[in-house]
């Protein structure tokens, strides 16, 4: 603990001439084509009732969203939480501006898809005799996105504007790193349950 | 004559304290995600609006509550917490237009869709609330630039 405070204290080593820093833009601009055409399909899935478009960007998108989560909380989270500050600035200067990009898509494409599978298998029924664990599904999400939205993004986006700065805080931006490694641990185990429930709505 | 409250320095920037805006934006929008997952539970069949109104008004007395709150600090960078507000709004927009589109599309009416709207609207203000805010705290002041 002692340890953990002392290295949260330490002040920003010197920093070299390369020292890398979040893109001026902080959202990479060259991602957002991407994500819009993505946003576009999945708005021509829906109106089209596609059954098989909507499954696609259900199944990948939820795949890809409960990995990263649990990749990032339970693999990545704790080795950033036992690097250096110096390291941990130069992971998230890289790492974070993604990060803003593809998850609030996946979670995006992933929820909405779902909605409309789930209406069009009548799972939103409460006749249906797994409406249970559908309520349930809602219920996981909803504290994931209380502690995705009031506590990791706000975190992860004051991170990148702190890295922009000439001479960056190292004990700021050490308990914000905390803050983003704890939250990401509690949504990695979140994603857990998100497994656990669809399995029991798809068997 | 005018009297200026001091600047703080980037460590006063970092350890001063300043009202519960972040810990009353995420109050709100927990009462939002309760009230969507009352409304979605019991959608498309009839809901019962009682509840989710009750958490809708509490929730938007939260929100005018934060928004008097942050209009009383003074020495603030509003400059930044207006260019994230502004960016995060357009893409809370978009999120809930979706949203929005999704449940008109499945035929939701009446009641239930005002409320819904109303939801989204609180939601869509109150996440660019606390992503700025938690930005903002920790840059320069805005006068301390000039």
């Amino acid at each position: 603990m002692v340890e953990s405070t002392l290295e949260m204290a330490a002040p920003l080593p010197p920093q070299p001439a390369e020292m890398p820093r979040p893109p001026a833009s902080i959202v990479p601009l060259w991602g957002l084509p991407i994500v819009g055409a993505v946003l576009v399909l999945e708005v021509v899935a829906i109106a089209g009732n596609w059954l098989w478009a909507l499954d696609f960007f259900h199944v990948v998108g939820g795949g890809l969203w409960t990995g990263i989560d649990l990749f990032v909380g339970l693999v990545i989270g704790p080795i950033i939480g036992r690097l250096s500050v110096q390291a941990r600035v130069e992971f998230s200067a890289r790492f974070m501006p993604k990060m803003l990009l593809i998850m609030p898509t996946l979670v995006t494409m992933t929820l909405a898809s779902g909605w409309q599978l789930a209406r069009h298998l009548q799972y939103l029924d409460s006749s249906y005799p797994r409406h249970d664990w559908v309520v349930a599904s809602f219920i996981v999400v909803g504290v994931m996105a209380v502690i995705a939205l009031g506590l990791l993004e706000p975190a992860n986006l004051a991170v990148l504007f702190e890295l922009r700065k000439p001479k960056p805080n190292g004990m700021l931006i050490g308990k914000l790193m905390r803050r983003f490694t704890y939250t990401a641990g509690i949504t990695g185990v979140m994603q857990l349950a998100t497994l656990v429930i669809m399995t029991r709505l798809a068997t | 004559m005018i009297q200026h409250e001091p600047l703080p320095d980037s460590f006063a920037i970092v350890e001063r304290r300043l009202p519960p805006i972040t810990e009353v934006a995420v109050a709100t929008m927990i009462l939002i995600v309760i009230g969507g997952i009352y409304m979605a539970a019991q959608i498309p069949g009839s809901v019962s609006l009682a509840p989710a109104v009750a958490l809708l008004a509490v929730a938007a007395v939260l929100v005018v509550a934060d928004l008097v709150l942050l209009s009383r600090i003074r020495v603030f960078a509003w400059r930044i917490f207006r260019i994230v507000f502004g960016w995060a709004l357009l893409a809370y927009i978009v999120i809930a237009g979706m949203i929005e589109y999704a449940f008109v599309t499945d035929g939701t009416r009446g009641g239930p869709l005002v409320v819904l709207s109303l939801m989204l609207l609180v939601y869509a203000v109150d996440i660019p609330l606390i992503l700025a805010f938690s930005v903002a705290r920790y840059q320069e002041p805005d006068a301390a630039r000039e």
